[in-house]
């Protein structure tokens, strides 16, 4: 059964309609058009869906659409402030932090869930705090330094 | 190919350099399409029935009630793929793999597929397939495959490559033999011989995009077909010969890939897809669940390795002799010849010999994955070089120095060695301060090295100066890992101009000639070669249109630093025209600037690579973290050295994933068990250490940069690299990967129980 479903995502009021089967991952790629989040699992085990809802790190694949009614939707569409990039954004870019890019609209949501929370983070609390995102191609070396020198760049005003 | 391509020297501007990738931005932004982002107007969502048994006759499927469902658009089964491959086995082999015909020789083998309106209705569709299988007896494990009385997949296998023809059927495929030498007499030269049987299990790509196409065929038969590959010219081949298409009526337009590492190099869903939207008469997308592509896409092989080396007491090895078993999946492959191929191939062997048995099992057709079968044959000769050296009281290091292949060397596959890196790789090793930084408690340190052989292969690209001077390069082979970057730096390079004056793309089947796939480590190497070529062929172009321009003969017109210039007393007085000013008068010299070329890219530069890594082994758990790894590898020229140490960097991650958690595991009934990223476990990030590069650079003769593959090697060494790292640690020999932690519990609970017999 189809019901209406109000949002607001990136900032804008979306509504959409969607089977009560169908998870905010779905709704986002299928029916609102934003086909930033990835599938890669289904599952919640490898993050490439990661989305923040309310605030909240989560797995866009793990949640219903019907769950984000009257909710605030953010997603690596959103990240950028127009043209100007978040630095996260940027870093990944210079630091190389993506080869086949797959994963990384998912590593870049993570790393803003926890840089809101911890501006200053260890290496070890990076690690840590995106070992939900699973990455093939990098070896996360050059991801984890990419969030350092983001996180040196927010600190530093 | 006349072009000559043989190493010069140059001294170079871009390419060294490490500008931004002309991809980044998209990919950050979520921009970027790759296999499931793309929607056709009137899709229809496609989804594969599999079978759950791991061999199964099919007596019959009734489609009946599927097809009578609402918004079912179209049901297939191997009756809607007929067989035109006309005898050739390798195609019917991948077109049985696509969709099941008498037989389902794996769990998860496609047996029908449908099209509906949406993924609702393709569901419920499945469930109302009736599939009448008769189970029959299976076999997936590799040695079981060839024991007494274990079912025989295929009643007309008889062992290729045996003389005489075997007289009863098995699952033996196909027997290779590589060497040369008298191993007999080696080994009699022999002061130590040690002899060890090794097992890795199989493991997969993991790959974090599955399969996904859109495919559109019309009624006039043309069609078009979107899709995330590593071939998609091979996509285009494969796809018209099985659905009996003119290979030019079917445009194929790859996405951005979310990862391949092999696994990409192959069809599978696609003929289904086409198949699917040939009979609705309406595009069609098809997606695999991650579940269908652990189940059915194309890990690889399973091993089972005999091996005897033997050494004399100062460290040179006599000979060395393996059998090599790898399972194919249930068809044929080259996987056992490549691990047999690449065994020894780091070292000046006098007396060699390998043999490699292709194993056929009720598991998935295997495919490539990065280097393909080598990282498990040197998981056996590099853990037992680290044994040797051990016997005879020599640090492992300086042994491989002792028995390094080096330039003139005749491989242990045939081919007389030119320059190559593994003697540099090693003694780079012994110089690193890895090599002397202290160990911790529970703690050891390991070494290995690896080898991959590189491929060229056909290669077409494209060069268009654009009417403001700008270029476009275009190019055939798929970027997996920043590509573009290194080819617009190659482009840039040739050109005399900026770098962000060229912009490089991957161009659809329509658009260039044929070019083999991203495999074999070849993009960068072939297409930077077809690249060069190309401007060169552009600035000839160019030189003419700026004789034309000034009016003085061409021979007069150099290019140099981006601009014609023209040369000799006479023309002292031309001010240089820049590409732009030529771009600009073209209309009126000529019409368009293209450089265009084609080629076979023969002389891919052999790869070696050393790798030294630090484990912590938790003796109550037998957990093993790796807490500090280096790759050293030779890379001929990095043209974009980032993109090298990333390619390095996730090989190794790969490998060290494979080493200790990756397996796939199969029940009793023979149906995998772990088909999910939960329990088929790929190293997160808080399971890594930083990890460190070393670039080398042994220019390969066979290209104008010295460009060598840089892509697969560093996936080889890891396997062993930690299955010594162990051993030193603790004193205990690992045979079988992965080194689990029950593995590893259980080897140091049988140490201390030998050692407390002995005491």
């Amino acid at each position: 059964m189809t019901q209406l479903v109000n949002t607001n995502i990136n900032g804008d009021a979306v509504g959409f309609n969607c089977e009560t089967d169908e998870t905010l991952l779905d709704v986002l790629r299928n029916r609102v058009g934003l086909t930033g989040a990835k599938e890669g699992c289904g599952t919640g085990d490898c993050g490439a869906c990661s989305v923040i809802l309310d605030g909240t790190l989560v797995c866009a694949c793990l949640v219903l659409g019907m769950e984000a009614e009257g909710r605030k939707v953010e997603t690596v569409e959103g990240l950028s402030d127009g043209a100007e990039l978040h630095p996260l954004q940027s870093k990944f870019i210079e630091h190389a932090a993506l080869q086949c890019g797959i994963c990384t609209p998912g590593f870049l949501m993570a790393a803003k869930a926890l840089l809101k929370n911890n501006p200053d983070p260890t290496e070890e609390e990076i690690r840590y705090a995106l070992a939900g995102n699973l990455c093939r191609c990098t070896g996360y070396d050059k991801i984890v330094r990419a969030v350092q020198a983001t996180a040196a760049e927010l600190r530093g005003g | 190919m006349s072009a000559d391509t043989r190493y010069t020297g140059q001294e170079f501007k871009s390419v060294g350099t490490r500008p931004l990738r002309p991809d980044g931005i998209d990919k950050v932004t979520g921009r970027a399409r790759f296999g499931a982002d793309i929607n056709l107007p009137g899709q229809l969502v496609g989804r594969i029935l599999r079978s759950p048994h791991a061999h199964a006759a099919i007596r019959s499927i009734d489609t009946s009630k599927a097809e009578a469902l609402p918004g079912v658009k179209a049901v297939i089964t191997s009756a809607d793929l007929p067989d035109l491959t006309d005898g050739n086995r390798e195609m019917f082999d991948i077109l049985d793999n696509c969709m099941a015909r008498t037989h389902a020789y794996y769990d998860g083998h496609a047996v029908a597929a449908v099209a509906a309106v949406d993924a609702h209705t393709a569901r419920q569709a499945l469930k109302l397939i009736k599939v009448d299988y008769e189970v029959l007896p299976h076999v997936t494990d590799v040695d079981a495959a060839i024991a007494k009385g274990a079912p025989v997949l295929h009643k007309d296998c008889f062992t290729r490559g045996v003389e005489p023809k075997p007289r009863k059927a098995s699952n033996i495929a196909y027997r290779s033999e590589f060497g040369h030498g008298d191993v007999d007499a080696g080994f009699a030269k022999a002061d130590v011989i040690i002899e060890r049987t090794f097992r890795t299990e199989q493991t997969h790509q993991g790959y974090i995009e599955p399969h996904a196409c859109v495919a559109s065929i019309s009624p006039d038969g043309t069609g078009e077909l979107w899709l995330c590959t590593q071939g998609h010219f091979v996509v285009r081949q494969h796809c018209a010969e099985l659905l009996g298409l003119d290979v030019s009526k079917l445009r194929v337009t790859p996405t951005e890939i979310g990862g391949g590492f092999g696994g990409k190099t192959h069809v599978w869903a696609e003929p289904v897809a086409l198949a699917l939207s040939r009979k609705a008469n309406r595009p069609v997308k098809l997606v695999m669940s991650r579940d269908e592509v652990f189940r059915a896409s194309g890990p690889t092989s399973a091993t089972s390795i005999d091996i005897r080396i033997g050494v004399t007491k100062k460290g040179r090895i006599t000979a060395g002799d393996a059998t090599l078993r790898y399972s194919s999946g249930p068809y044929l492959g080259m996987w056992a010849e490549l691990g047999a191929m690449t065994s020894f191939a780091c070292y000046d062997m006098k007396n060699v010999r390998t043999v490699g048995l292709e194993i056929l099992v009720n598991r998935p057709k295997t495919t490539a994955y990065r280097a393909p079968s080598a990282p498990m044959a040197a998981f056996a000769v590099e853990s037992m070089i680290d044994e040797l050296a051990g016997r005879i009281g020599m640090d492992p290091l300086e042994m491989r120095i002792l028995n390094a292949a080096k330039k003139g060397t005749r491989s242990s596959y045939g081919p007389v060695y030119g320059p190559i890196g593994i003697g540099p790789t090693l003694e780079a090793a012994r110089e690193h301060p890895h090599m002397s930084a202290p160990l911790g408690k529970n703690q050891g340190r390991g070494m290995a090295c690896g080898f991959w052989f590189n491929f060229g292969g056909q290669t077409c690209t494209d060069l268009n100066i654009t009417p403001d001077g700008s270029v476009t390069l275009t190019v055939g082979t798929i970027d997996v890992g920043g590509a573009r970057a290194s080819l617009a730096l190659v482009a840039a390079e040739e050109l005399g101009i900026p770098y962000d004056q060229v912009r490089a793309v991957v161009g659809d089947t329509s658009s260039l000639g044929y070019n083999d796939m991203t495999d074999g480590s070849r993009g960068t190497f072939s297409s930077s070669m077809a690249t060069i070529m190309s401007a060169r062929n552009a600035i000839t172009i160019l030189r003419q249109r700026a004789a034309r321009m000034w009016d003085i003969p061409v021979a007069k017109v150099i290019w140099e630093a981006g601009c014609a210039k023209a040369v000799g007393k006479k023309y002292d007085n031309l001010a240089p025209l820049t590409l732009a000013e030529i771009a600009a008068a073209a209309p009126k010299t000529g019409g368009p600037i293209a450089g265009h070329n084609e080629l076979v890219a023969d002389g891919a530069g052999v790869s070696f690579a050393t790798h030294i890594c630090d484990v912590e082994v938790d003796p109550e758990t037998g957990r093993t973290q790796v807490v500090r790894y280096t790759v050293i590898q030779d890379a001929g020229k990095a043209v974009h050295p980032t993109y090298v140490e990333g390619q390095y960097q996730g090989g190794a991650a790969q490998g060290i994933g494979w080493a200790l958690n990756e397996e796939y595991i199969y029940g009793e009934d023979g149906r995998l068990q772990n088909a999910g990223f939960l329990d088929y476990r790929i190293p997160v990030c808080s399971d890594l250490p930083m990890i460190d590069t070393q670039i080398l650079e042994i220019p390969n003769p066979n290209h104008p940069y010295g460009i060598r593959g840089v892509g697969e090697t560093s996936i080889v060494p890891p396997l062993a690299a930690i299955g010594n790292a162990v051993s030193n640690a603790f004193g205990v020999r690992m045979t079988h990967v992965p080194m689990s932690a029950p593995r590893i519990l259980k080897a140091l609970e049988e140490a201390a129980r030998d050692a407390s017999e002995v005491a």
